[in-house]
């Protein structure tokens, strides 16, 4: 598994390098097992898994707060490990923000300035500029308090930013807001980002906010990267059942290897069915596989022929708007989902009748066994 | 959605008037009638503790307020004299005249039947030591004064005067009691004596009066122009007409129970000026005296003075307890701030358990706690011998830690710590600690951070604990005067002695209100320096 | 364990006796209510009190007592349960000043002590038995203690002497170590002026000036460095007990019980012991039926057998001079009291009369004058 938590671009003078590291709070079980991860600088990487996969503890152990129990941190080719918070000059944007409740926006964000010395021209010309950014040039003499949620967070990316760091961090900066402007917000850091060019870890358990903002997605579990590449990859191509799971609606499918071809195999699924699907990471034939198929790849009575022809009963439609969501009962999985798009054409399919469904062996990915 | 469109449609005919409700009443008239029921309903639900703080707070505080000033009890016991005494210069180094000295026995006789002339005696000396006494042994004497003379002189000039008809005449006459006050007010004791000595109402129809009303009598007629007797003699009320008569020309011929040397063989202090200058400075119903003698001035023949020296107390005691106050709260904040940011950032199990070690003070009496530092701090205490014993300290160079004012501050810094941890737990439990991370990750050193970060937000509860140990602190008196010895007293203490022991209430109470004004003033100094809305009590 | 059971099953017969013979002299109370709330001080004083008055009385009467031990507060509350008009105690036992005070302040009742009180056994009317004791009209005095000097008598620095009269309170040189003395003037002036030569006639004389006060004062200040002001009796008998103090000023039945009950290293010196009662107030404006339980209490509980008993309990002497010939041994120490009584002749060579007048015209000056030399 490890083996593909490698990092595919091995870049030297990498802004971030983690060199097998581990963590282990109670001493008893590790948190994070043996990570390796090079981040180029200027990237936007994302660390993305469920609560208690190791993704926050990899990022205090970046901004130090936490030490790391074996291995290195490089920062800019320099271990880290003994350099205090203070020092590594690292931005940090926290999960509440923490903007010092007793400062105005301005003096939070002079704070990283004064303490770096700057003179006092100085510093207010880069808490202006630094508030332009983020849009609140006018609300530079407010409290936090005073101040709604979303603007409070482009505070806070300010303030990590205003110090002009190579690298910021950022520890679910946007778990705070409502939907829509959490949406607003990830394109508007993923705008700083670009035209400042620093290179950010952000921690997230929000898949669309991984896949919309970072160049590379790392996805943790149970103290492992499971997967580090670039949203598309992610998504087209998941490595194993856990990342195909995670990132995305997923229809699992689970039968038998009973033959492998290049990059294609053939698959007895447990009702009998046989399919053809690419071959991932897969065992010899007779192993068990998951096969993990998009909903949205999957046609209803397909007009042409497909590699693959299943017969699936409608269990229930529901209406969506721009799709239709369809739930079958498909090769003994009874939550099997299609996504129809809304052509405004298609008879709406009926419920318990059966229909034929047909997709490409490509779409269909034979990965790791599951439960 | 039907209501609002109502609204608009009846708004653009009804103009001025403003919205009407479907019903067509003007809706801000219904809105208040809405409001107000809600109002009154609230009301009602605070009531009791509305009573509750008007009768354990605000009606304690106005009784102490009043009782600084109030002083009826002079008037209420010796009126007549206080009347008599009204036009008397006491600059004049001369004894009132008889007329007071007649006035004060008609009134002592009253006020020792009734047995209220000690206390008056007990008022009067907290002014002027020794008075009481002078009141304490006239008391049983006054019965014995000769008082019959002036009775005497009246029969002889016309027997009627020794009947209850002439006195029915004099009280029905139209210059009663205008012209005759001091003898209306004789007659006023001489019924409240009566009732008190035969248990019944006097009846005026079968009575006449004791000797002290005919002096009085006298009096009143000596002070009045001879032309006033002749009016009545000639007045149209012929009973009157008849009854002073024989009157004219003959008042000066009336002879005088000569109270005033009677008062003197009585009791000497009855001849001494200062006494006299007391009881005339004394009179009003309102006066300054408590507040000067919590100011340690006094008012003498030159106006407001401070006292001697050797008198001087409580201007010290104030400033005293203000500066140990202030000590007490800076040494709690020293104490507590460790203390409760502990508290504060340990698990919850261990922060509980701290708690509870900070909460025990609390559960054993103050009594104790106090005791406990005697034996810790005396000269032949544990502190001491330990020092002894490691050879900090010589046998003869025993640390004195108690019963001066380092005992107080150590004793009340202790008992009150836990009102300055506890404001100070719960403000610092809210300081949430990715403020030090974030001032730390901005780069920041751990002093920096704490100074610029930490402490700012820990204010609010350094203000809260701080107003409540220096508000209690200046209160207390207990524990000072157990371990305070003479240099750590507060000013509460003097308090407490005129409240249990001298029972001079109104002293106490011209303290507690100055104390009460030094508080007001510190707390408002407080809002103009910190901000009282910078305060977190919970 | 049989002995004890022994001695109190005696005092239980004895009890009984004089119980019967009180009850052939006690008159029957005629309207009066059937409980009495009594506020005394508390502690071993309230002890004897229930031993040698109530526990008979109850026996007697069947009356249902009410103890309450706020005696150190009973003038401010006297005063405001007056102000209320709500009295809710029928005897209350204070010391005489405040008796004085009380009295002064139409707090307390006027009681006729020949009227209202049994003579003593021979006839001799109670006035006459109390005699001077009686110091004011509302008081009826019930017991004579004093304020005498105790100190310790293993302190090294003396080199065996022990002090003699109470001018070694003054001497420093001879006896050095800490004094510990009460934080209000009175005695204290007084012992200050009769140590700088002042004759004890003219003690009060000399005080009524400014002069006099203020060399009783400047008296004082000799020592003042080494004073431990103490404000409750119980202190003086910790502090020497402690050694934090090597000579102090106290109640006398405080110093007995350091003395022969805790044994500790401490004597008396009972040279110029300053002379003080306890007794009886009656508060003013009770209703007729209480007043005349209380009186009816009162004349038994301060009848010459009843002071007599209650010297068995604590070591202080009864008011009665009848009683003295009656005083006993201690209930529990079996120890003779007599020669522990402030009132016995070898005790009482050199005593001061405490001038009750004097001071309750005085103590609020004289105290405002006190406290201000103390704080300087």
């Amino acid at each position: 598994m490890n083996a593909t938590a490698q990092s595919s671009t091995e870049v030297r003078g990498a802004a971030v390098r983690f060199d097998h590291v581990q963590k282990s709070y109670d001493g008893v079980t590790l948190v994070v097992k043996d990570l390796n991860l090079d981040i180029a600088p200027g990237e936007f990487v994302t660390m993305l898994g469920p609560s208690g996969s190791g993704k926050t503890t990899c990022l205090m152990m970046l901004a130090g707060f936490e030490p790391a129990t074996h291995g290195e941190i490089f920062l800019n080719d320099k271990p880290i490990n003994n350099v205090p918070p203070r020092k590594r000059g690292i931005g940090m944007v926290f999960q509440n923000y923490a903007l010092f409740p007793h400062m105005s926006v301005a003096e939070n964000l002079a704070f990283p300035l004064e303490i770096r010395k700057l003179g006092k021209s100085e510093r207010d010309a880069k808490v202006k500029r630094a508030l332009d950014m983020v849009e609140l040039g006018a609300f530079g003499n407010r409290r936090p308090a005073q101040l709604s949620g979303g603007q409070q967070q482009r505070v806070a990316v300010a303030r990590a930013l205003v110090f002009d760091p190579d690298l910021v961090l950022m520890d679910e900066p946007l778990g705070a807001l409502d939907k829509q402007l959490r949406e607003q917000m990830q394109y508007e850091i993923k705008h700083i980002h670009e035209s400042l060019g620093v290179s950010v870890v952000y921690v997230t358990h929000d898949q669309t906010e991984a896949l919309t903002m970072s160049d590379r997605v790392a996805v943790f579990q149970d103290g492992v990267i499971q997967q580090l590449s670039s949203p598309d990859a992610l998504y087209e191509s998941p490595q194993n059942s856990f990342v195909a799971q995670f990132i995305g609606e997923n229809n699992k499918l689970s039968g038998k290897v009973t033959a492998r071809n290049g990059d294609l195999c053939t698959l007895v699924l447990d009702d009998g069915t046989q399919v053809q699907a690419e071959a991932v990471n897969i065992g010899e034939p007779g192993a068990r596989s998951t096969i993990s198929l998009r909903p949205e790849r999957i046609e209803l009575q397909p007009s042409e022929s497909r590699d693959n022809i299943v017969d699936g009963v409608v269990k229930e439609v529901l209406y969506l708007g721009d799709h239709l969501r369809i739930v079958m009962s498909v090769a003994g999985n009874d939550e099997f989902i299609v996504k129809l798009p809304n052509g405004g054409r298609k008879t709406i399919p009926v419920e318990g009748q059966v229909y034929k469904l047909g997709w490409s062996a490509v779409d269909a990915k034979a990965l790791d066994a599951v439960g | 959605m039907s209501a609002s469109t109502t609204v608009s449609s009846t708004s653009g005919s009804s103009g001025a008037s403003g919205p009407l409700t479907n019903d067509g009443q003007p809706l801000k008239r219904s809105l208040a009638r809405a409001l107000r029921r809600e109002k009154f309903r609230a009301l009602l639900l605070i009531s009791p503790l509305l009573v509750f703080i008007l009768v354990s707070f605000v009606m304690p505080i106005g009784d102490m307020l009043f009782r600084s000033v109030e002083n009826k009890i002079v008037e209420q016991t010796i009126p007549g004299t206080v009347r008599a005494l009204a036009s008397w210069d006491a600059d004049s180094a001369e004894l009132p005249d008889e007329a007071v000295f007649a006035a004060l026995a008609d009134d002592m006789m009253l006020a020792q039947e009734i047995k209220i002339h000690t206390r008056l005696g007990s008022r009067l000396n907290y002014d002027q030591p020794g008075i009481s006494s002078v009141f304490r042994k006239s008391g049983r004497k006054i019965k014995g004064l000769d008082h019959e003379a002036a009775m005497a002189g009246f029969i002889a000039i016309d027997p009627a005067w020794g009947t209850p008809e002439a006195w029915t005449t004099l009280r029905n006459m139209k210059a009663w009691p205008g012209k005759f006050p001091a003898t209306a007010q004789s007659w006023d004791n001489w019924k409240a004596w009566y009732l008190s000595e035969e248990k019944e109402e006097l009846d005026p129809a079968t009575t006449i009066p004791h000797g002290f009303t005919y002096a009085a009598l006298y009096h009143d007629l000596a002070a009045m122009p001879a032309s006033s007797i002749d009016a009545f003699a000639t007045s149209k009320n012929t009973d009157a007409a008849a009854l002073f008569k024989n009157l004219v020309g003959q008042v000066d011929s009336i002879p005088s129970d000569d109270f005033k040397a009677q008062f003197a063989d009585i009791e000497k202090g009855w001849a001494e000026l200062d006494n006299w200058q007391a009881i005339q400075r004394l009179s009003p119903r309102i006066v300054d005296s408590y507040f000067l003698a919590a100011i340690d001035a006094e008012r003498t023949a030159e106006g407001i003075e401070s006292k001697p020296d050797n008198e001087r107390l409580y201007l010290k005691l104030f400033v005293r307890t203000i500066f140990m106050s202030l000590v007490i709260t800076g040494s709690c904040i020293l104490l507590g701030y460790p203390v409760a940011y502990l508290l504060a950032n340990l698990s919850v199990r261990a922060s509980n358990m701290v708690l509870i070690l900070v909460l025990l003070p609390f559960w054993t009496s103050l009594l104790v706690r106090t005791s406990a530092w005697k034996v810790l701090l005396q000269q032949q205490g544990v502190i001491n011998d330990l020092l002894v014993w490691a050879g900090v300290i010589n046998e003869a160079g025993r640390l004195v830690m108690i019963n001066n004012m380092t005992g107080t501050i150590i004793a009340m810094t202790h008992i009150l710590l836990p009102f300055m941890i506890l404001p100070l737990f719960s403000v610092m439990k809210t300081i949430s600690p990715t403020y030090m991370r974030a001032a730390k990750s901005m780069g920041a050193s751990d002093s920096l951070a704490f100074w610029r970060i930490y402490f700012p937000n820990t204010v609010p509860g350094i203000g809260a604990g701080s107003i409540l140990v220096f508000i209690l602190s200046i209160g207390y008196y207990i524990t000072p005067e157990l371990v305070g010895g003479t240099t750590g007293v507060f000013i509460s203490n003097r308090i407490a002695y005129h409240i249990s022991s001298s029972l001079n209430w109104g002293l106490a109470a011209a303290l507690g209100s100055i104390l009460l004004i030094l508080v007001l003033a510190l707390y408002w100094t407080y809002d103009r320096i910190v901000g009282i809305d910078n305060v977190k009590l919970g | 364990m049989k002995i004890i059971y022994g001695l109190t099953g005696a005092f239980a017969l004895s009890a009984v006796a004089m119980a019967a013979s009180a009850a052939d002299e006690l008159p029957a109370c005629e309207n009066c209510v059937d409980e009495l709330t009594i506020v005394s001080w508390g502690g071993a004083y309230s002890n004897s009190q229930i031993e040698a008055y109530s526990k008979p009385y109850d026996a007697l009467t069947g009356v249902k007592i009410i103890n309450d031990e706020s005696s150190n507060e009973a003038v401010p509350k006297l005063r405001a349960m007056n102000e209320a008009d709500n009295v809710t105690w029928d005897i209350v036992d204070v010391v005489a000043s405040d008796a004085i005070r009380l009295c002064d302040e139409g707090l307390a009742m006027e009681i006729d002590a020949d009227e209202q009180l049994a003579a003593a056994p021979d006839g001799t009317p109670a006035s006459e038995d109390f005699g001077d004791l009686l110091v004011s009209e509302c008081f009826i005095p019930q017991i004579v203690y004093s304020t005498t000097f105790g100190y310790r008598t293993d302190v090294e620095a003396w080199g065996g002497k022990t002090p003699e009269d109470i001018c070694a309170v003054f001497d420093t040189a001879t006896f050095p170590g800490k004094r510990a003395l009460e934080k209000r003037p009175i005695n204290n002036v007084e012992w200050a002026l009769i140590c700088d030569g002042v004759a004890k006639d003219d003690v009060y004389d000399v005080l009524s000036t400014d002069e006099g006060v203020t060399q009783a004062l400047d008296k004082l200040a000799t020592i003042k460095d080494q004073v431990i002001w103490w404000s409750a009796g119980a202190e003086t008998p910790q502090l020497l007990a402690d050694g934090e103090a090597v000579i102090g000023s106290t109640y006398n039945g405080r110093l007995f019980s350091v003395i022969e009950e805790q044994n500790q290293p401490v004597a008396m010196l009972w040279d110029a012991q300053v002379f003080d009662l306890d007794g009886w107030i009656i508060p003013a404006g009770l209703s007729e039926e209480r007043k005349n339980r209380a009186l009816h209490y009162i004349m038994f509980a301060t009848d010459t057998q009843r002071l007599a008993d209650q010297s068995k309990y604590i070591s202080y002497g009864p008011a009665r001079k009848s009683s003295a010939p009656l005083v006993g041994k201690h209930a529990e120490l079996g120890i003779d009291m007599a020669p522990h009584m402030p009132t016995d002749p070898a005790n009482a060579t050199n005593t001061f009369l405490y001038n009750y007048e004097w001071w309750a015209d005085n103590r609020d000056d004289l105290d405002a004058k006190f406290q201000s030399w103390l704080s300087q």
